[in-house]
């Protein structure tokens, strides 16, 4: 018996397979339909674009395989995502990462729309306008509007860029919740019930990066969000991970600020550089639950109900089983298809639901597309609009 | 310095074997690109050190590219001259310190968009050089043993998902003798075929005694060089700055002698040392350490008996107590080990299955003292469920 491979298909063969696959799952256990159905009045909407449209979008650093999420054997993980958000999604099956597979480098990429090139581990800006630059600048929109929330101390340079149209000034707040603990803990409190909260990140688990950029610091936390450091650390101590911690800050700015961008990135699944797979599953399964908590905060929210549409997206894939050159779920460095082919989700009161778009669309394209919906010129972005969504 | 420049006394600082070869096979380095050379000369320069396998491999390359005609070298090489190499990278010391060049290629190859380009001519390139020559002979079938769930004692988790269609799936294994009865298995097949590193014996834990002529690593075993090894992670992961890439190399640059591992066998200290500076959680996590340590047998030593023994690793927690695990008794996750070790004996399963003989080798995976195993073997059905009651040691008997 020998182990098949793909080294006789293509990327693109390969990148379609999976593709299918994933459509073929979907339409099995959801019964969602074709793209087909676009073909309809709907695909001529969105030049009105209304003022008090709001987005959320939900990265995922360490994305999650196929065979762990959206196969027969991964269905036990994802139970909210396959039955409560993807039958009300339109769920793009094959979305392709053509750049660096490191995360902060390929988030950096997600929220420019153009491919970065910079060092993953450096303490560096994006050196092509965020999309919060392009939102805010041409929306002319306060600072107060658009946010991150991030998981690690190296992504505190995420909110703005280095380029000169753009750059200090029209950026997002960016809010590195463990960071902001750590300072909470620093106060007196007793550090050792948060340490499960404190991991900087999986990638290389003494990356440490100095912190530099527009991060927002314990006491301004405290006023933007009327919460006091007891409270956030109360709070905190009931939490079982970094991704829980990013979510409950997530939902105090929605309620506090309501901004009309929201950037949320995820990473608890990233524990899968331990190589411990039972923690990769358990992360999968928070991520999982914490998409839908975030969604069904919206709905709760009446400053997000009925006009709020929600992007979630893994900035990329993990290396295969079948690849000899990387060691299966625990890392993304092969650069092969299957790491590099992912999925993206849209949920909207504007969104088609429960279709499955098979076509072939790149993790750049998000910005376009967000440009669209808001109404800005993501100008020097490489992406090109998802006409599906928008 | 560009490969068409080396001399002999390029390679003074190799050790003797490793000197005499790239000596030997001058002619062949300087004609190789430099996208290409300093990989080469990462493996060729621990040539002392490498084991049986790994230098009939080495030699196979060498013979494979002696054997190229002008135009079909110039061919092979295409794909490696057409990629973009920069100034600074030809100014590394990469003769003596390929691993850095490689390090700094990589990002390169990533930041340049060229990885894509390098990865497909890698791959043309082994399996070119890898079917240029015949295997040699194996004197028996390889053998895989995987035993998991080490001190569970109930469990809901559906095991062996993905062995289960590639063999027969046993639910009434009596398991008289345990373990033991595994590792005698292991015995009898490296007294048979007496063969240099044909043996391993892998455990996550303390291990069982020592049998002759099987190589043994355990996790335990390797106590003490990974405490000093995370004595120095834990400082450098408390300094107020850190460079990860400066930190690899600091780890791929510690000999095996600064950690205590300077006993007789050299080979094995080094491949024990590597799995500690290059593998990823295998400092830590005992079940990511044992996966990780087979992988690396299987893909190195291509032994022809291999038993890996999961054990339960300690919880997740901060890195900081993780490092600390030889300060206190670890809080242990048996549960999450199990899972673990169930992926863990797959990947094993699917590494052994890329060497040569894969038709013929078999494999067994067992629930540790509990009734559930697996077994792949030429003349089994797949997909197979038996129900029959049958001892641990007639099972791996009859794959032996």
């Amino acid at each position: 018996m020998r182990v098949s491979d793909f080294r006789a298909d293509s990327p693109r063969q390969i990148a379609q397979a999976i593709s299918l696959s994933r459509r073929n799952f979907l339409r099995a256990v959801t019964g969602a339909g074709s793209a087909a159905a676009f073909f309809g009045p709907a695909a001529l909407r969105g030049m009105n674009v209304p003022k008090n449209r709001k987005a959320i979008v939900v990265t995922f650093g360490g994305g999650a395989r196929d065979d762990e999420t959206f196969m027969p054997d991964g269905r036990e993980n994802i139970p909210h995502l396959l039955n409560e958000l993807v039958p009300q999604a339109t769920f793009l099956s094959n979305v392709v990462n053509s750049g660096i597979l490191g995360h902060y480098v390929a988030t950096a990429s997600i929220v420019t729309g153009a491919y970065e090139t910079f060092n993953n581990f450096a303490a560096v800006s994006p050196d092509n306008p965020t999309v919060f630059e392009y939102f805010r600048k041409d929306l002319k929109r306060p600072a107060t509007d658009a946010w991150v929330v991030a998981p690690s101390n190296g992504f505190a340079r995420i909110g703005e860029s280095g380029n000169r149209l753009y750059g200090p000034g029209f950026g997002a707040g960016v809010i590195l919740p463990k960071r902001l603990l750590s300072a909470a803990l620093s106060t007196g409190s007793d550090g050792a019930a948060y340490q499960h909260l404190l991991r900087d990140n999986y990638e290389t688990p003494l990356y440490a990066p100095t912190l530099a950029g527009r991060q927002i610091e314990l006491n301004q936390l405290a006023e933007l969000l009327k919460l006091s450091v007891d409270d956030f650390t109360a709070h905190a101590r009931n939490l079982v991970s970094p991704d829980e911690l990013s979510v409950y800050i997530a939902k105090q700015l929605m309620r506090q600020l309501s901004p009309s961008l929201l950037w949320i990135t995820l990473h608890d699944i990233d524990i899968a550089h331990s190589g411990a797979f039972s923690l990769y599953i358990d992360g999968i399964k928070r991520t999982d639950r914490l998409c839908a908590e975030l969604w069904q905060a919206v709905q709760k929210d009446p400053e997000y109900a009925n006009k709020t549409t929600m992007f979630i997206l893994p900035d990329f894939g993990r290396d295969s089983d079948i690849d000899s050159g990387g060691n299966g779920f625990q890392h993304h460095r092969t650069g092969d298809a299957l790491s590099r082919t992912t999925w993206m989700m849209v949920l909207g009161p504007d969104v088609k639901q429960n279709v499955v778009v098979d076509r072939p669309a790149q993790s750049t394209d998000l910005v376009p597309t967000l440009g669209a919906y808001f109404g800005f010129d993501a100008r020097l972005s490489q992406g090109k609009r998802i006409a599906e969504v928008v | 310095m560009l490969p068409d420049q080396l001399t002999p006394e390029s390679f003074a600082a190799y050790p003797p074997q490793a000197r005499e070869l790239a000596t030997r096979q001058i002619a062949i380095l300087r004609r190789l690109p430099l996208a290409f050379v300093p990989l080469l000369l990462r493996e060729l320069s621990v040539y002392d050190w490498k084991f049986p396998a790994e230098r009939i491999d080495l030699e196979r390359q060498f013979a494979y590219l002696a054997g190229l005609s002008p135009g079909q070298f110039q061919a092979a090489m295409s794909a490696f001259v057409g990629l973009k190499v920069t100034r600074e990278l030809e100014k590394v010391d990469w003769v003596n310190s390929p691993a850095v060049f490689s390090e700094q290629f990589s990002a390169h190859l990533w930041t340049t968009h060229q990885i894509d380009a390098f990865r497909a001519a890698a791959v043309v390139y082994v399996r070119k050089s890898s079917s240029s020559a015949p295997d040699p002979p194996m004197p028996t079938h390889r053998l895989g043993i995987a035993a998991i769930g080490q001190g569970v004692t109930r469990n809901d988790y559906l095991l062996f998902r993905k062995l289960r269609p590639k063999g027969v799936y046993y639910t009434q294994v009596k398991h008289t003798g345990g373990a033991k009865v595994l590792l005698d298995a292991v015995r009898s097949r490296a007294e048979a075929h007496p063969v240099p590193y044909a043996h391993w014996y892998i455990d996550g834990a303390a291990p069982l005694a020592e049998a002759k002529g099987v190589t043994r690593v355990s996790y335990d075993g390797l106590s003490s060089p990974r405490t000093l090894l995370q004595s120095r992670m834990q400082r450098t992961y408390e300094a107020p700055v850190f460079d990860p890439e400066a930190f690899r190399t600091m780890m791929a640059q510690i000999g095996p002698a600064e950690v205590g591992l300077n006993s007789g066998d050299g080979a094995l200290n080094r491949f024990q040392l590597s799995l500690l500076t290059e593998g990823s959680g295998t400092q830590v996590f005992s079940t990511t350490f044992v996966q990780w340590a087979a992988r690396e047998a299987l893909r190195r030593a291509q032994p022809l008996t291999l038993f890996v023994r999961f054990a339960p690793r300690q919880r997740e927690k901060q890195m900081n107590e993780l490092l600390a695990e030889h300060q206190r008794p670890p809080d242990l996750d048996v549960q999450g080990s199990l899972i673990d070790g169930d992926m863990g004996a797959y990947y094993t399963w699917l590494n052994q299955q890329r060497l040569p003989g894969e038709e013929k080798s078999a494999f067994l995976a067992w629930f540790e003292d509990h009734g559930e195993a697996v077994v792949i073997a030429p003349g089994l059905e797949r997909g197979e469920h038996s129900a029959t009651p049958v001892e641990l040691g007639d099972l791996v008997a009859r794959i032996a």
